[in-house]
């Protein structure tokens, strides 16, 4: 069943009650709230994911208010995993993205059957791309460019590379864009592509999120082998440049950004240096958009 | 009602084949809220029980395995740092808690996962120690003079360490409880008796005794009962291993709380683990030493009735309310113990106005 088919009104009573089981990626997430934006918010993003049985559920996530006066003065709203609350209060405006930060933490905290690296993963003729996530690259843009143009989306946010199989996991969900990448995803206009409301004044500036492709969504148990790495860069006033990087650079890089690289000692070594020897490593400076695509196309193809 | 996950610390092997998949999902929950998740997947583990574990839950236990021996590793490095610097200034020291566990090699303590750090060092040497960490890194995490003269001035511990660049906390205690408290365990008695690390020449760990009366005296001198059960589940490990002592060791045990002025602790420590994990104490011990350290009828009514609510995971369709209430006065409670009124009111005061500013 998907959480389209549920009426909106019986999805905010769901959500009051026992909450839904949202099938995310490899993970069934248990949703319950009180927060009036939720269930609107849930069905503009949501909406293609399937419903999962109770026993079956990985996160116990609540989005509520701090309490009964943060209702309604200044209302706040609290994220918390199981009663626990990892991060302190936000404006209620924000309970949507604190939604999909929190489940970020949620995953990198508790999901150690992966290797989680922060970035953004995409794919097309059975290769994967990931896109290290390194602040002010324009990863997010590039991805949601990529996806409208008919890659499929695996992850905006963390690439989970099974410590099994070496295979990327899937875990596609909203496509957070912040600023001015707003404006420029909503120009890609095309049938499968929604922007929602934009939420100003977080931590990182305003936010909107992006629908994940349905056919993206339909695909969500069908792991990807990673082909390359790359390492965007957007800057303005400078041409298309694809700049092969050394493995061990790479390396080191991929590892500072790995959430659980620490705990999972030498075997995010050797699933990290095995997914190595089989990708080709780059640098990718930009200013267009369409030069990116070509040259990532080029990748794939060659 | 009882959480499954008492039940199954309780007894694992009878427990395990009867949990239904649903009951699977509360019991890993409220082991994660309680910080017992790696010793329920350790004992999963090393008791073979893995088959009875829902295929889809078995992720997660795996994961908290995987937590646990990271933490395990920078847990020991990071005691060998503090051993490096107090060591170089010839400082003895014992570690207290959860770091002696991890030193001594205790069976009871894997899949425990520890936190910050907690080591004794004498009074008179205090000061070196500190100039000793802070030359290798620590520093002092309370500026604010009112709190600096708080722990100088009352408490039993130098305010809390933090490690420049490693971010790990590091407590320094140079007793067991605070000077201001009404018993008044002597440290000195307690040093007589620590225990030498093989291999680490001036550090210690305390005596199997020593530890579970100091184990029993955190849990009760504690604020923090979100921790408590885990707590509960190191005392236990610490009874069962004493256990295996000789025959005269119980009788031991309670003249050296005696000794210490700890027996009410050590009556309320036996109490608790007896009644939530079923941990093997004689009953002719429990009726000794409630014949010496019973509270009145009406106080251990009160104990019980909020101990044991405090102590359970609070995630999950319990009343939240009254787990609060019941944790919060046991928080005011701990205060109490720690210090006189004439002391406790103002400070109470001053820490509500200045969480107000």
């Amino acid at each position: 069943m998907l959480l389209s088919s549920i009426p909106p009104r019986k999805l905010k009573q769901q959500l009051e009650g026992e909450g839904i089981n949202l099938k995310i990626g490899p993970f069934v997430v248990n949703l319950t709230s009180t927060l009036p934006n939720v269930a609107e918010n849930l069905s503009d993003l949501y909406g293609a994911y399937t419903l999962e049985d109770t026993h079956r559920v990985d996160f116990h996530i609540a989005l509520q208010s701090p309490s009964i006066i943060r209702r309604w003065i200044r209302p706040q709203a609290t994220f918390s995993f199981d009663g626990y609350l990892p991060f302190k209060p936000l404006p209620q405006t924000q309970s949507f993205a604190m939604f999909e930060w929190g489940l970020n933490w949620c995953v990198a905290n508790n999901a150690h059957q992966y290797l989680v690296i922060h970035s953004a993963v995409v794919e097309k003729n059975g290769k994967a791309i990931i896109f290290p996530g390194t602040p002010g690259s324009g990863k997010s843009t590039l991805c949601a460019g990529l996806v409208s143009q008919g890659w499929r989306l695996l992850s905006d946010e963390m690439a989970l590379l099974s410590t099994e199989t070496g295979l990327i996991t899937p875990i596609p969900r909203p496509i957070s864009l912040k600023n001015e990448s707003i404006d420029i995803v909503r120009s890609f206009a095309n049938d499968d592509i929604f922007v929602g409301k934009p939420v100003h004044d977080t931590a990182k500036g305003s936010v909107a999120h992006m629908r994940a492709p349905m056919s993206s969504v339909a695909r969500n148990d069908e792991a990807a082998v990673p082909a390359a790495i790359v390492f965007p860069k957007y800057r303005k006033d400078a041409s298309i440049e694809l700049l092969p990087l050394s493995k061990g650079r790479t390396f080191l890089e991929l590892a500072e950004n790995s959430f659980n690289y620490h705990i999972l000692g030498s075997t995010a070594f050797s699933v990290l240096t095995a997914m190595l020897d089989q990708c080709e490593c780059f640098r990718l400076n930009y200013q267009n958009l369409d030069d990116a695509y070509a040259a990532l196309g080029n990748l794939i193809d060659a | 009602m009882e959480s499954c996950l008492v039940r199954f610390l309780r007894d694992p092997q009878h427990s395990a084949p009867r949990l239904l998949p649903g009951e699977w999902q509360m019991l890993i929950r409220q082991a994660r809220r309680s910080n017992l998740l790696s010793r329920l997947a350790h004992l999963v583990e090393t008791l073979d029980l893995l088959s009875f574990v829902p295929e889809h839950l078995q992720s997660h236990l795996h994961s908290a395995q995987l937590v646990s021996s990271s933490n395990l590793r920078s847990v020991k490095w990071e005691i060998l740092q503090i051993y490096t610097a107090l060591s170089e200034a010839g400082i003895p020291f014992a570690l207290l808690k959860g770091a002696a566990y991890v030193m001594s090699e205790r069976d009871a303590f894997q899949g425990r996962l520890f936190g910050d750090i907690d080591i004794l060092v004498r009074n008179e040497r205090l000061k070196e120690a500190e100039k000793a960490l802070i030359k290798h890194g620590w520093f002092c995490t309370k500026i604010d003079p009112y709190d600096q003269k708080y722990y100088r001035t009352w408490m039993h511990e130098l305010p809390p360490l933090k490690h420049l660049k490693r971010q790990t906390d590091l407590d320094v205690h140079h007793t067991i409880l605070p000077p201001t408290a009404d018993a008044k365990p002597d440290i000195n008695k307690i040093w007589e008796q620590v225990i030498e690390l093989k291999d680490y020449p001036g550090m210690y760990v305390l005596s199997l005794q020593d530890m579970i009366l100091h184990s029993a005296t955190h849990l009760f001198h504690e604020g923090d009962f979100e921790q408590g059960l885990r707590d509960v589940v190191d005392l236990d490990a610490l009874l069962r291993e004493y256990s295996l002592e000789s025959s005269d060791a119980w009788a031991d045990l309670l003249t050296r709380a005696k000794t210490l002025h700890l027996s009410r602790s050590l009556y309320y420590g036996l109490r608790y683990a007896k009644m939530l994990l079923k941990t093997p104490v004689p009953e002719e011990l429990t009726g000794d030493i409630a014949a010496e350290a019973e509270p009145l009828c009406f106080s251990r009514f009160l104990m019980d009735k909020m101990l044991l609510k405090a102590m359970m995971p609070n995630c999950i369709g319990q009343r939240t309310h009254l787990l609060g209430l019941a944790r919060f006065i046991l928080f005011i409670r701990s205060h109490y113990l720690r210090m006189p009124m004439r002391l406790l009111i103002p400070h109470l005061l001053r820490k509500a106005i200045k969480q107000e500013k």
